[in-house]
């Protein structure tokens, strides 16, 4: 209405100078308009009713899940989990980054696209090969539990696996492009004066990339975290034993304890939230760093 | 330190980029490796440094064959295209960085690297910019810090990469004068690559021409200029014209007529005459001579550069004239080139008939 108000009286002005590729200012209002509404609909308001429904009995109430052995339990082994999924992805990520960006070696393409698996598959699906794989009936499962009396179906070890294998790309996925983009220039140079493989890589392979690093291990973390498809099936839901925090919100949620469930949601969302800003924050500072344009400090 | 290179090839893949390369380097001289691009003069540049092997042949430092030896082993500095400095370094610190990772048995102490650093950056002159970051400064420094960076480790050699590719002119000409000054002062074996024959022309002892893999002459600039052995190194090094003419009994001939050029000891046949467009004669009756019909002209700095369409195939070919001789406005120009040079016509098959210098990146 306003638009058809505006228009009949600055026709010219609004045709003159409107730059090429921009539309009419009801359709940029439009647009704008929708965008906005849909991400309050879809991410801000469900990320605000976790907080609402977590105190929504105030926070004692709030604070008893953090009481209850189920959920340290959980908060534990999340953490355990993550503790051992991002350095292992860690290593994984730079590795795979350095030998797909450094080296021309036949099936490197094909390696690239492998990478990115994890995202493309169902999580549920990976769950699923690892038990026929790993489990009690298998070759491997059943040698594993026999002859060293370790179970990873259902245990500790699956949680962790499923872990690995879903936040498998995201570190490498980020150094991947930056190393490339980078190079062998520096390390040739390091390595004619007079420095070592190792040397090199320590003094300034890792420093070009460290932050693009931070970055890919701040969405690795975030991820274990969270993870929920492939730990679910991987993990038996044994209470205090294999269950990570998303299974344990979704437990206390089956159970009724709609205030607990929330609670540790919260502390999710919070998680994410922390991640967000930390990303935002290496996004703005080092932009440069990161994935793109590396060449110019 | 002396460098030899002996019957040197490099095959990448099947492309062979260096063939049978032989080439001496006296110890504390400057080289300039010139070619157009893919002439295979970084691939020797690489192969000399070690950071590249050859397929076949051999590379002395001095007395020792270096062939199989690392770029450390070698001890060189090299300078890269690009500069290659460490980001994340200071200024400072990337000169000191050669000095800092040698194992502790030959590390200097802490003050003494700090000492080189400073020593060198005064050299490259660049004392006040230590604690910089290599994105704070302009190409040209960049490129300063990189010699001084390459400088510390006391190489046995010196290794550039074209070294001022990425430079606009003004600053190129600079560090031209600069680097020749300290090649003078610290008396490095030094050898760089170019495509830019004024370069290399200007700064070297002596220059290398090479094309399509293979050095087609190495000479002081006075005689690659003067002297060049090949139509390759004639069109590629200065201007040039050519000429499709007939040599019979000595007398060079262009389509029916003698132009008046004496070549008793070249065989008779078709051959092409080289000559500079500045260095010809102007006549007024043409009893042997060039004559052709004057075409587009065109100023360059102080001199006119005519177009002459020659002979029934109107074969072009362009000399340069003062610009205030009367013949710049004439329609017909009768000349004869003062310094020329035959090439028989079977060796123009090996070389591009007319080739020419890659643009320069500025």
């Amino acid at each position: 209405m306003a638009d058809a108000a505006l228009h009949p009286a600055r026709p010219e002005a609004a045709s003159a100078f409107r730059s090429p590729v921009t539309e009419p200012l009801g359709f940029r209002v439009f647009a704008i308009g929708v965008t906005v509404l849909l991400m309050a609909l879809f991410l801000l308001l469900p990320l605000a009713a976790v907080f609402v429904e977590a105190f929504r009995f105030g926070l004692d109430k709030y604070l008893e899940v953090f009481k209850n052995p189920d959920a340290i339990g959980a908060i534990k082994l999340t953490l355990l989990v993550a503790a051992i999924a991002v350095p292992c992805n860690l290593i994984f990520g730079i590795a795979a980054a350095w030998s797909i960006a450094k080296y021309r070696f036949p099936g490197r393409a094909f390696l690239i696209s492998l990478i990115d698996l994890p995202f493309s598959v169902s999580p549920v699906v990976a769950g699923l090969v690892y038990i026929l794989l790993l489990g009690s009936n298998s070759a491997i499962g059943s040698w594993l539990l026999q002859d060293f009396g370790i179970r990873v179906i259902f245990a500790v070890p699956g949680v962790v696996l499923a872990t690995i294998f879903v936040t498998f790309p995201f570190i490498a996925r980020e150094l991947i492009p930056l190393m490339e983009d980078q190079g062998n220039g520096d390390e040739e140079a390091a390595i004619s004066l007079g420095a070592s493989g190792w040397q090199a890589f320590w003094y300034v392979t890792l420093p070009n990339v460290k932050w693009a690093l931070l970055y890919g291990v701040l969405l690795c973390n975030a991820r274990a975290m969270g993870e929920f498809g492939a730990v679910a099936v991987l993990s038996g839901k044994l209470r205090g034993e294999t269950v990570t925090m998303p299974l344990q919100v979704e437990l206390f949620y089956n159970e009724y304890m709609t205030v607990a469930a929330f609670s540790l949601a919260s502390v999710l969302a919070g998680l994410a939230l922390v991640t967000l800003v930390v990303k935002s924050w290496l996004e703005w500072r080092y932009a440069d760093q990161l994935a793109t344009g590396a060449r110019t400090h | 330190m002396e460098l030899s290179i002996r019957n040197v090839q490099k095959e990448f893949g099947g492309f062979n980029a260096l063939h049978e390369v032989s080439l001496d380097i006296r110890s504390g001289e400057l080289i300039a490796l010139l070619g157009p691009s893919g002439s295979g003069k970084t691939t020797l540049l690489r192969l000399i440094a070690g950071l590249d092997f050859p397929s076949s042949g051999q590379i002395f430092f001095g007395e020792e064959d270096a062939s199989r030896k690392s770029v450390s082993e070698r001890n060189v500095g090299f300078v890269f295209q690009h500069y290659a400095l460490f980001r994340h370094m200071t200024v400072a610190d990337n000169v000191a960085f050669g000095l800092k990772i040698r194992p502790a048995a030959t590390r200097p102490t802490r003050a003494e690297i700090k000492r080189r650093a400073l020593e060198l950056l005064d050299l490259v002159q660049l004392s006040g910019l230590a604690h910089r970051y290599p994105s704070q400064l302009s190409g040209g420094q960049r490129q300063r810090v990189a010699l001084a960076r390459a400088l510390a480790i006391e190489p046995r050699v010196l290794l550039l990469d074209e070294p001022f590719g990425a430079l606009d002119a003004q600053v190129r000409r600079e560090l031209r004068r600069w680097l020749r000054e300290i090649h003078d002062a610290t008396g490095h074996t030094t050898v760089f690559v170019t495509h830019d024959q004024e370069e290399a022309l200007e700064l070297a002892d002596r220059v290398v021409v090479m094309s399509q893999g293979r050095i087609e002459q190495v000479g002081t600039a006075d005689q690659v200029y003067d002297n060049p052995v090949s139509p390759f190194v004639y069109g590629f090094i200065g201007d040039s014209s050519t000429l499709p003419v007939r040599v019979e009994q000595g007398d060079v001939w262009f389509e029916d007529r003698s132009i008046g050029l004496r070549a008793p000891h070249v065989p008779d046949g078709e051959a092409t005459l080289y000559f500079r467009p500045h260095d010809v004669e102007l006549l007024d009756g043409c009893g042997g001579c060039i004559a052709g019909t004057a075409g587009v002209s065109r100023r360059v700095a102080g001199t006119k550069r005519v177009e002459l369409a020659i002979g029934g195939a109107g074969h072009r070919v362009e000399i340069e004239l003062p610009v205030d001789h009367p013949a710049a406005t004439r329609s017909r120009i009768a000349f004869r080139p003062r310094r020329w040079k035959l090439f028989p016509a079977r060796e123009l098959a090996a070389a591009p008939a007319t080739p020419l210098p890659e643009p320069v990146a500025a």
